[in-house]
């Protein structure tokens, strides 16, 4: 019985965590601002979540075990098996950045909403089941 | 978990920020110290920033790698009657423009405050986050 209760929460609590990990992402963009070539980088949401619920990404992620170690963030970084791209600034700068302040402020506005979003449907799903099991 | 993280990359970006403030501090506080410990007039400072990783999933906070002078050449004020002047009657002055360093000022405090709002949005998620089910 409780993997249907699983099933149920599965999707949104997917898409939590893909929004956590994306929230991380557009922070790292924020604080990394004023880092010369630093890339900005994000994930597509959509379609990272159809990837996930398929259960299509790769699992053989690196494991570190330390903050110190190297998250292996390059050319094929992943958060939760789905590929990190990198942003295509609309204006570039003369230090390499391409992060777009706007555009990251935007989004991560965006994210947040929708973070809360998954939020309350979680929230709610739980009180379908809770009022399934009671009556 | 991601959004904790957060705190780390958000956290690791104002420190960055505010050493460039300190910086720029004390730039504009040396802008006429014609003389420092070694004898020789103040030179204007500048932070390098660099992304180091933070957090397994991607995850990029920022350190001051290094704190460099700068070499561009030192101001010299026609000021005869100044002990320090060489034989020509000129003072080297620091080469600290305050223009710049005003402007360095206001994007850097801009910075701090965007990683504040970040951090700030982030917690009210994390608390959002516990009441689930509630």
């Amino acid at each position: 019985m409780s993997s249907r209760i699983d099933d149920a929460l599965r999707l949104n609590q997917t898409a939590l965590n893909l929004r956590a990990a994306r929230q991380e992402l557009i922070a790292s963009n924020i604080a990394n601002a004023d880092t010369p070539s630093f890339k900005a980088r994000d994930i597509d949401f959509a379609s990272a979540l159809k990837e996930v619920m398929a259960g299509n990404a790769p699992k053989l992620a690196m494991d570190s075990t330390a903050s110190a170690h190297l998250s292996g963030a390059g050319d094929n970084a992943t958060v939760m098996g789905v590929p990190v791209k990198y942003r295509i600034a609309a204006q570039p700068s003369a230090d390499g950045n391409t992060v777009d302040m706007d555009v990251e402020r935007g989004q991560f506005a965006d994210n947040a909403l929708r973070y809360e979003a998954s939020v309350k449907f979680i929230g709610e799903d739980i009180k379908a089941i809770l009022s399934a099991i009671q009556g | 978990m991601s959004l904790f993280n957060i705190f780390n990359i958000s956290g690791s970006a104002m420190t960055a920020q505010a050493q460039r403030l300190n910086v720029v501090a004390s730039n504009l506080a040396n802008v006429d110290s014609a003389t420092g410990p070694d004898g020789k007039p103040y030179r204007a400072k500048q932070v390098v920033f660099e992304t180091t990783p933070m957090g397994g999933e991607g995850g990029a906070g920022v350190k001051v790698s290094s704190v460099v002078e700068d070499a561009s050449p030192l101001k010299m004020q026609y000021d005869p009657k100044n002990p320090m002047a060489n034989e020509q009657g000129y003072v080297a002055m620091p080469n600290v423009n305050p223009v710049d360093e005003m402007v360095n000022m206001i994007s850097a405090s801009r910075s701090y405050q965007n990683n504040v709002e970040v951090l700030n949005t982030s917690k009210s998620l994390l608390a959002k986050t516990l009441g689930i089910g509630q």
